[in-house]
C-alpha cells in the first residue's frame, strides 16, 4: 500500500469546483511534484494535504491512516511556504523551535534539535537574528529548518524557490534534492516550473483545471506525454506540435507535413507506432521534441527510425551549449536542436534528422495521445 | 548668448521658488500660532497670581511665576460643594479610561483577527454592521443606554442580594467603561481589520501547522506584530474616552465617580467669590496632560499606523 494515498479528492467553493477528483499514490521516500499553470489547483491540493483547507469529498491517507479530518498540527506534516512565512517577531531559533514549543517539548531538547538542524543547513551563525535581517536565501534555509526540525512523516513545499533569483534557485534546488537523498523523507512539492519538476521528482503529477492530466515518473511524463497539454507544458524549449496528414501507401503509413515551399516532408511511420491506421486520410498532431530534430551528425546513434530531410533554416539561435534552428513545417515554426558547433546559417538548406523513435501523435480534437 | 539667457531664466526660477517657500512657511507659522495661542494663554495664566491676572496683559509672561494654582487645583479647589481638589476625579478618569481602552483594544484586535483570518459566511455583513457603529451619533444612544444601565444596576442589586456581591454592576465607573467599550468597538475593529487584512495569512497557516491554537496564534503571532496599530488604537481610544463629556455627565454627572471632564466643568461653574482663572487654567492643563503625554510617548507610531493597511506592502 502506498505511503501517501489521495483518492477521488474533490474540493468545491460553492458551485466552483477547484479539484475534480484527484487520485495520486506515492511510495514512502518518494518525491512528488505537483506541476501546472497557475489556477490549476496544485496549491489547493497541497493545502488540503496540509489540512489548511477542508476537502469536499474523497480521502487522504498517510501510512494507511486517513488524515482528512485531522487538524493540521495533528497530521505529522511540515510545510515550507512560498513567502517562507517566518514569524517576524521571533529570532531564527525561535522560529525553528516554535512548533516544538507548541507541542510542549522541553527546552533542553529543543536546543539540541535547533543545533542539529542549524548544522545541517549551515545557519548556526544566524540563530539570534530576526527574519528581517536575513537575505532571501537565508530565509529560505530557515524556513526549511523549521520544517526539518519537526522530523515529520511528510514534507510539503509550496513553490519554495519562486521568490529567489535564478542562480540561487539552482543552488537551492540541488540542496533540496540532496536533503531528500540524505533524509529519505517523503516530499510533496508544488511548482509551476517544469525544470524543477523534472529535476527533483520521483513522480510528477501534471495538473490543469483541477484534474491530473498525467501522473508518472519524469521519464514517462517527458517521453510519453498523455496529451497535448502535458507534451507542451513539460520541456524547454517546448515540444513541437505540428499538423500533419496520415496517408496509407503501399509501403506503409506515412505522415505528411506541409511546407511553405510546397514540397511537403513525407515521413514513414515506424511499425512501433500502433493505432494510426484508423486515422488514414485524416489530420493528426505530430509531436517531436527539439532534440529529436537535429543535424545528422548529432542524431542519436541508437535510434532505429531516423529519417533525414532537407529543410530551409529561417532563424539560427546559438545558445552556447546548443544551437537552435527554426524551420517552417506543418504550418508552424518548429525548433530543432543542433550541436553547438553545427555550421549552419539562416537561409540555408540543411539536412535535418527526424528521430521518429521519439515522435508522438495526438488527436487534434480530443488532444489525447494516439500513438 | 544661450548661456546668458539660461542663467537669467535660472534666477527667475529661483525667485519663484523662494516666494513659494516664503508663502508656504509663512502660512504654516501663522496657523501654528493661531492653534498654539490658547494653549500659551492657558500655560502662562496657570503660573500667574490672581493680582497679575487682574492687572496685567493676558499674553504677558508671568512676572513672578508660581505653582500655587497647580497645587490648589490638584488638592484644594472646590468642585460643587466638596473642596478637595481634582485629584479624586483625575483618578476616577484613570480608573475608567484604562480598562475601557484595554478592553476595547483587545476586543477590536480579536474582531479584526477573526474577520480576516478566520472568515465565516457573512463576515462582510458583520463587519459592515460594526462599521455602522462608527456613524451612530452619541446623542441618539443616550436614553436607550440609560435604560440598559438602569437594568444592569437592578441586576447588580439582585446579585448583591443572592451572592453577596454586585460584581460592580450599577457602579457609575463600570457603567462608563461598558458604554465606552461598546462605543469604541466599531472603531477598534475597523482599525485592526484593515491592519490584519494586509497581514500575511501564510504566517497564520504556518502557525497552525506548527500546532498553535486560535488564541496562541493571536497572542504569539498577531499581537507582537501589531504594534503600530495598537498604538493608533490606544491613542485614539484614550483621547476619545478621556475627553468624553456627554456620557460622563449623563451617567456619572454627580457624586464621587464623576470623571475629570465633568469635574472641570463644575469647577468653572462653581460661583463662590472671585473666579480663579489661574486655578481653572491649571485644572484644565492637568485634565489635558494625560492625552498630551500619550501623544508624545506614542505619537511617532501614530501616522505610520494610520497608513498601515491603507497601502499594501
Amino acid at each position: 500500500m502506498a505511503f501517501l494515498q489521495i483518492s477521488s479528492l474533490r474540493k468545491r467553493y460553492g458551485s466552483l469546483e477547484i479539484l475534480k477528483g484527484i487520485d495520486i499514490e506515492l511510495d514512502e521516500g518518494g518525491f512528488l511534484v505537483l506541476v501546472g499553470p497557475s489556477g490549476c489547483g496544485k496549491s489547493t491540493l497541497l493545502n488540503t494535504i496540509a489540512g489548511l483547507e477542508a476537502i469536499t469529498q474523497g480521502d487522504i491517507l498517510v501510512d494507511g491512516n486517513s488524515i482528512a479530518d485531522l487538524h493540521p498540527s495533528k497530521r505529522d506534516i511540515a510545510m515550507v511556504f512560498q513567502s517562507y512565512a517566518l514569524y517576524p517577531n521571533m529570532t531564527v531559533a525561535g522560529n525553528i523551535s516554535f512548533g516544538m514549543e507548541m507541542r510542549g517539548v522541553p527546552l533542553a531538547e529543543r536546543k539540541q534539535a535547533i543545533e542539529k538542524v542549524a548544522k545541517v543547513l549551515q545557519i548556526g551563525h544566524l540563530l539570534d537574528r530576526k527574519p528581517g535581517q536575513l537575505s532571501g536565501g537565508q530565509r529560505q534555509r530557515v524556513a526549511m529548518g523549521r520544517a526539518l526540525v519537526r522530523d515529520p512523516k511528510l514534507f510539503l513545499f509550496d513553490e519554495p524557490l519562486s521568490n529567489l533569483d535564478a542562480k540561487l534557485r539552482v543552488d537551492m534546488r540541488i540542496e533540496i534534492k540532496r536533503l531528500h537523498q540524505t533524509t529519505g523523507k517523503t516530499i510533496v512539492y508544488v511548482t509551476h516550473d517544469q525544470i524543477e519538476a523534472m529535476t527533483l521528482a520521483t513522480k510528477i503529477a501534471v495538473m490543469k483545471d483541477g484534474l491530473v492530466q498525467q501522473f508518472g515518473t519524469p521519464f514517462e511524463i517527458y517521453n510519453n506525454p498523455a496529451n497535448m497539454f502535458v507534451a507542451d507544458f513539460m520541456g524547454s524549449p517546448a515540444m513541437n506540435l505540428l499538423t500533419g496528414a496520415i496517408e496509407q501507401a503501399n509501403d506503409g503509413l506515412h505522415v505528411t507535413l506541409e511546407r511553405p515551399s510546397g514540397n511537403p516532408v513525407r515521413l514513414a511511420i515506424p511499425a512501433r507506432l500502433q493505432g494510426l491506421e484508423a486515422y488514414a486520410g485524416r489530420q493528426v498532431v505530430f509531436g517531436i521534441r527539439p532534440e529529436a530534430l537535429t543535424d545528422p551528425e548529432g542524431a542519436d546513434r541508437n535510434a532505429v527510425a531516423v529519417v533525414e530531410n532537407e529543410c530551409l533554416i529561417e532563424v539560427v539561435e546559438p545558445a552556447g551549449s546548443d544551437t537552435f534552428a527554426v524551420i517552417k513545417l506543418g504550418g508552424k515554426e518548429v525548433v530543432a536542436r543542433l550541436r553547438a558547433d553545427a555550421r549552419i546559417n539562416a537561409g540555408q538548406n540543411v539536412r535535418l534528422a527526424f528521430n521518429l523513435d521519439k515522435a508522438v501523435f495526438f488527436d487534434p480534437q480530443s488532444q489525447a495521445r494516439i500513438a | 548668448m544661450s548661456g546668458h539667457s539660461q542663467s537669467a531664466s535660472g534666477s527667475a526660477v529661483n525667485l519663484t521658488r523662494w516666494i513659494n517657500r516664503t508663502v508656504i512657511y509663512g502660512l504654516l507659522v501663522f496657523f501654528a500660532i493661531v492653534y498654539l495661542m490658547p494653549l500659551f494663554v492657558m500655560v502662562v495664566t496657570s503660573f500667574k497670581t490672581m493680582d497679575e491676572i487682574q492687572s496685567g496683559n493676558m499674553l504677558a509672561l508671568p512676572q513672578s511665576p508660581t505653582i500655587e494654582p497647580w497645587l490648589k487645583a490638584w488638592g484644594e479647589v472646590c468642585v460643587g460643594l466638596t473642596c478637595a481638589g481634582i485629584k479624586g476625579y483625575f483618578w476616577n478618569s484613570i480608573k475608567m479610561v484604562v480598562p475601557a481602552v484595554v478592553i476595547s483594544t483587545v476586543m477590536g484586535a480579536l474582531n479584526g483577527y477573526v474577520l480576516t483570518k478566520w472568515r465565516f459566511p457573512g463576515h462582510t455583513l458583520v463587519f459592515g454592521l460594526m462599521l455602522f457603529a462608527c456613524f451612530i451619533p452619541f446623542q441618539s444612544v443616550l436614553l436607550p443606554m440609560a435604560t440598559i444601565l438602569g437594568n444592569l444596576g437592578r441586576f447588580g442589586n439582585s446579585l448583591e442580594d443572592t451572592i453577596g456581591t454586585s460584581l460592580g454592576f450599577g457602579n457609575p465607573t463600570e457603567n462608563l467603561v461598558i458604554v465606552h467599550v461598546i462605543y469604541g468597538l466599531g472603531f477598534t475593529t475597523l482599525f485592526f481589520r484593515n491592519f490584519y487584512e494586509a497581514f500575511p495569512s501564510e504566517l497564520v497557516k504556518a502557525a497552525q501547522v506548527d500546532g498553535a491554537g486560535f488564541f496562541q496564534i493571536f497572542r504569539r503571532i498577531m499581537l507582537p506584530n501589531s504594534l503600530p496599530i495598537i498604538v493608533v488604537t490606544v491613542i485614539y481610544q484614550f483621547t476619545n474616552i478621556w475627553n468624553d463629556f456627554l456620557f460622563a455627565s449623563a451617567y456619572a454627572g454627580t457624586g464621587d465617580a464623576m470623571p475629570m471632564t465633568v469635574a472641570l466643568n463644575n469647577i468653572v461653574n462653581t460661583s463662590t467669590g472671585v473666579v480663579e482663572y489661574n486655578v481653572n487654567m491649571a485644572s484644565a492643563m492637568i485634565a489635558a496632560l494625560p492625552t498630551l503625554l500619550v501623544y508624545i510617548v506614542a505619537g511617532r507610531y501614530f501616522v505610520r499606523g494610520l497608513m498601515a493597511g491603507a497601502v499594501k506592502g
